[in-house]
């Protein structure tokens, strides 16, 4: 007996895959998963490859302009006393630097690539939840375009990056600024985290048979472990935001100690998120850097289980350790030793990866291409970084570097190295991927150079400005502090990096205009996503790879074993088991639709209004509702039992 | 041979001469247990960077002497093992390097704490934005009395600062002489220093504070007992009595014009108790106006008077635009205050 809500239809004569030969199904699978033409249908795609280009693409074009302020904050730097730039334009130039950086560029990046790679890497056809892909893009978008709206109309955040009230609540921040900053963080929030419920299912759910968890691709596990990151840590900083919002519209006293607030209670809220951050753009960093070492050393990576241990030893490690930025604070100082220790202690699962990392260079047939140059910049500039890390770690040393340009020089060399190298080094491996076209290789080797140099120069010399006692954030300095040689050398530093950027997206447009010729496998590399062309079809795999291995090309001169029985006159995925990926049922995937598009505006309306007045957060849920209900309208679906399918060799 | 060290980076990168501000010159005990734990940290840190990137350029060397080998599909056992066997060195020196910091550190925190102890007078540091009020504490309301921005203390005396924020968080941070303590509005916090070596330390707010944290700074002078003895017996004296007829309608100018609204003068009729602006009894005694933000000589404090802003964009103090001849008196009389 069934239950009476569950149809029952006949699954036995359906049009499968394995009944048409593959040309005929190459061409029923392009059919099926047409997109509508036009505007329209780019409105409407669901498709993880098109979306995951869209956010790299926006992230971008962040990370040019929220760059671009970093060389008018040198400019205005590089002498003392300099009047290009007045305290107002400084303050709101260094907190859309800061903010940008964190929140529009490097989270959504890493959220790109790996919304683009994850479902590559672990031979699926779409993203879990593909619409909610959608809507989390154009919410984010639209995000982005208010923050830098508020900046092109005088109106930015301009209490730094981390905001603490009271400096951003409604005494003493002006106008609408700390406002923009505030919900910039839940537009930002709010996307990051349907990507990282989305990323947790496609890889618990939708991996190729006989991928087991132990035969996932390190960059899976560093997504898996990212997302998980993700879901635990930004709550807090949503509700801290929110607090914050509410502290400036509706008067609440979250924050006024004056009416029993408390400002501590937003840096607690604030770090027990951004130290966690941090790690959510390093783990997908150095997961995409162990793919591009594994590959050019032409060996399994060393120590594979170690790795992994670490990635996740690091997620845990990094909710216990906000305490770090507060030590100042005149906390109890027991608990801040505490803190220190446990700080220090991610340093051993950093290091574990990279020690492994030098023992596959070593053990390997090592071939060295241009992405193997970012590994180098990341490790003279990453473990700068981690060791001016274990210096802010300590207690005492923390007392006196914090607030210096030691702490701008250790976060750059951190970001910079450890994850904008690999991120580097990833758009050269995996743009011929992506694109069908190999980057220019000289123009590389100058943007190398250039960021190499540029990074270690300017970085350095801020960590010895710290030392001579200069604090950040200040929008000029006296002569008399002699900081001004430091500070040229650290302007042309940074003008070099920036310079090497112009360099990269130079080289990124110059190779879109050429022809696509491209091979499948340019790096003779081992993943999934490499047996397909370049660029991939919009259904990835005409037929789910059969997996046996980690390195599953290296290990399979010939075409990939294939898995077949899906039917190809509907969109349809393949689901397996969680642990061992073993086929679990067929799973219908909804149609391209417009409707997370209109959900994003209708979304960003809402938000958007509700800095002004605290109404439309109750009548924005009439308009949102209607929409839901348009998005989530029961359709006609068949629910089909377990999918008849086992592993056969097709000839690809 | 630290300090040598110091000295050579310093000079070889900041133009051949010493910086004002370098935290590794100490001038007292909190500075000097964080400079050495400062070395100790740089120098092995600064080994493990060379010994990584030597690594490197090893595995590199090593890789690219196989680069025309096909790939493996294993490596031999033994190569194996010996991997494993360099990894788990690389993880141990990394854990006992570790613990080392974490010994040192903790041992140098107890040791700043036995520092804190038994301090001989108090000082209350209110934070406003962007300058400092300074209070000096004393058994009688008569012994207490309040000046800005620059802060004397006897050296080799241990003094308890309570440390206060009247609008947003500032850091106090004195480089030369302890670690940071932020300056929380709601809580109270206190850092203890002691300065042993005479001289003037530079300090300054720490904690982004606003358009102006750049120019809130503070200073310190640390002289002999004596000399500060005579300096609090000054300073606890109201306002000397102007002498000449400009001087004398200066201060009328300043009682009953816009500046006695926020300033304080003691011994005339601008004597409330306003903490919104920093006190000026004796203020030609203070080496800079505008919390460090120009020298305290006749003409800026006149440019400071027309048009804070020209000199500290953003500053509280509204500009003053006066006749002529009122505006020479006010400068006349203020220079007067020792």
């Amino acid at each position: 007996m069934s239950p009476p809500d569950i149809e029952v239809v006949d699954d036995q004569h359906v049009p499968r895959d394995v009944d048409v030969p593959l040309e005929r199904l190459r061409d029923h699978l392009d059919n099926t998963w047409r997109l509508p033409p036009g505007l329209f249908g780019w409105l409407c795609s669901i498709d993880h490859k098109s979306i995951g280009r869209r956010y790299i693409v926006t992230a971008f074009i962040h990370l040019l302009l929220a760059g671009a302020l970093a060389m008018a904050l040198r400019v205005q730097l590089a002498f003392p006393e300099q009047q290009i730039l007045g305290p107002d334009q400084y303050n709101q130039f260094f907190t859309m630097h800061g903010t940008v950086m964190m929140f529009l560029f490097a989270v959504p990046m890493v959220e790109g690539v790996m919304i683009y790679l994850v479902p590559l890497m672990i031979g699926s056809r779409i993203i879990a939840f593909p619409r909610l892909n959608a809507f989390s893009y154009y919410v984010y978008l639209v995000g982005g375009l208010m923050v830098w709206a508020s900046f092109f109309l005088n109106s930015a955040p301009d209490a730094g990056w981390f905001s603490y009230p009271p400096l951003a609540g409604p005494e003493y921040g002006a106008g609408k600024r700390s406002d923009v900053f505030a919900q910039m963080i839940t537009f930002t929030e709010v996307a990051a985290l349907a990507v990282a419920v989305e990323i947790i299912v496609t890889v618990l759910k939708l991996r190729a048979p006989g991928m087991s968890l132990n035969r996932m691709p390190i960059f899976v596990w560093s997504s898996l472990v990212t997302s998980f990151i993700i879901v635990f840590s930004m709550p807090s900083v949503v509700l801290g935001s929110t607090f914050l919002l509410l502290d400036r519209l509706v008067g609440t006293h979250f924050y006024n100690p004056a009416e029993g607030g408390d400002v501590l209670l937003w840096q607690h809220l604030f770090w027990y998120f951004a130290h966690p951050e941090v790690y959510i753009i390093f783990l997908p960093s150095i997961g995409l850097a162990s793919h591009v070492v594994e590959t050019f050393s032409r060996r399994p990576m060393f120590g594979y289980p170690a790795v992994v241990l670490a990635l996740i030893s690091n997620g845990l490690l990094s909710f216990g350790l906000w305490v770090h930025h507060m030590f100042a604070t005149g906390l109890p100082r027991l608990g801040n030793s505490f803190f220190a220790a446990s700080s220090m202690t991610i340093a051993i699962p950093s290091g574990l990866v990279l020690f492994c990392w030098l023992a596959t260079i070593a053990s390997g047939r090592l071939r060295f291409k241009l992405p193997m140059l970012w590994i180098v910049s990341f490790f003279i500039l990453f473990v700068m970084g981690g060791l001016s890390g274990v210096m802010l770690a300590s207690v005492p040393l923390d007392l006196q570097l914090t607030d210096t340009y030691v702490l701008p020089s250790h976060i750059h060399f951190v970001l910079i190295g450890g994850a904008v190298a690999p991120l580097v080094a990833a758009t050269f491996f995996w743009f011929p991927k992506m694109t069908g076209r190999l980057l220019n290789v000289p123009l590389g080797l100058v943007q190398w150079m250039l960021f190499t140099i540029g990074g270690l120069s300017a970085f350095g010399s801020m960590f010895l400005l710290g030392l001579s006692g200069m604090t950040r954030r200040v929008y000029s300095y006296p002569h008399t502090m002699q900081w001004d040689t430091l500070n040229l050398i650290a302007s042309v530093g940074a003008w070099l990096l920036g310079l090497s950027f112009v360099l990269f997206t130079i080289n990124i447009l110059w190779t879109l205009s050429r022809p696509t010729k491209a091979p499948e496998n340019p790096w003779q590399a081992s993943g999934l996503e490499w047996s397909l062309p370049s660029p991939p079809p919009i259904y990835n795999f005409v037929l789910a790879p059969f997996v046996s291995s980690r390195t599953p090309l290296w290990d399979n001169p010939g075409p990939l074993p294939v898995v077949g029985g899906l039917r190809f006159d509907r969109r349809e995925v393949l689901v397996t088991t969680v642990v061992e990926a073993e086929p679990d049922m067929r799973d219908p995937v909804p149609e391209p639709t417009v409707w997370p598009f209109i959900a994003a505006m209708v979304t960003s309306v809402i938000l958007i209004a509700s800095m002004y007045a605290p109404q439309p957060v109750a009548w924005g849920a009439i308009p949102f509702a209607i929409v839901m209900v348009a998005w989530l309208y029961p359709r006609r679906m068949v629910s089909p039992p377990a999918a008849s399918v086992g592993p056969q060799a097709h000839q690809a | 041979m630290n300090r040598a060290a110091a000295i050579l980076a310093g000079a070889a990168l900041a133009g051949c001469s010493r910086n004002p501000s370098i935290l590794l010159d100490t001038a007292g005990p909190h500075a000097n247990e964080i400079q050495w734990l400062f070395w100790l940290f740089f120098w092995v840190c600064a080994a493990v960077w060379l010994c990584v990137i030597g690594l490197l350029g090893f595995a590199t060397w090593r890789g690219l002497r196989r680069w025309r080998d096909t790939p493996a599909p294993a490596t031999a056992p033994a190569e194996e093992r010996r991997l494993v066997a360099w990894v788990s060195t690389g993880v141990g020196l990394t854990f006992a390097i570790l613990t080392l910091f974490v010994g040192a550190s903790y041992a140098v925190d107890r040791k700043l704490i036995s520092l804190d102890s038994g301090p001989t007078m108090e000082i209350q540091i209110t934070g406003h934005q962007w300058w400092w009020e300074i209070q000096y504490l004393g058994e009688t309301p008569s012994a207490q009395f309040t000046t800005a921005n620059e802060l004397h203390v006897p050296s080799g005396s241990t003094v308890k600062l309570k440390l206060r924020s009247s609008d947003v968080i500032h850091s106090f941070w004195i480089p030369n002489v302890a670690g940071k303590r932020d300056i929380i509005p709601g809580r109270e916090n206190e850092a203890t220093i002691r300065v042993d070596r005479d001289g003037v330390w530079h300090g300054r707010c720490a904690e982004f504070c606003g358009y102006q944290h750049a120019f809130m700074g503070l200073t310190l002078i640390a002289e002999t007992p004596d000399k500060f003895e005579k300096w609090k017996a000054s300073q606890r004296l109201p306002a000397a009595a102007p002498q000449s007829d400009e001087e004398k309608r200066g201060q009328e100018i300043f009682e009953t014009g816009p500046c006695g609204a926020c300033h304080v003068i003691r011994g005339t009729s601008a004597d409330g108790h306003s903490n919104y602006a920093p006190e000026l009894t004796h203020l030609k005694s203070r080496s800079s106006i505008g919390a460090g933000a120009a020298p305290n000589v006749k003409g800026y404090l006149g440019a400071w008077i027309l048009d804070p802003h020209g000199i500290k964009p953003g500053v509280h103090m509204p500009p003053n635009l006066q006749n002529a001849d009122d505006f020479q008196a006010l400068l006349a009389y203020l220079e007067t205050l020792k």
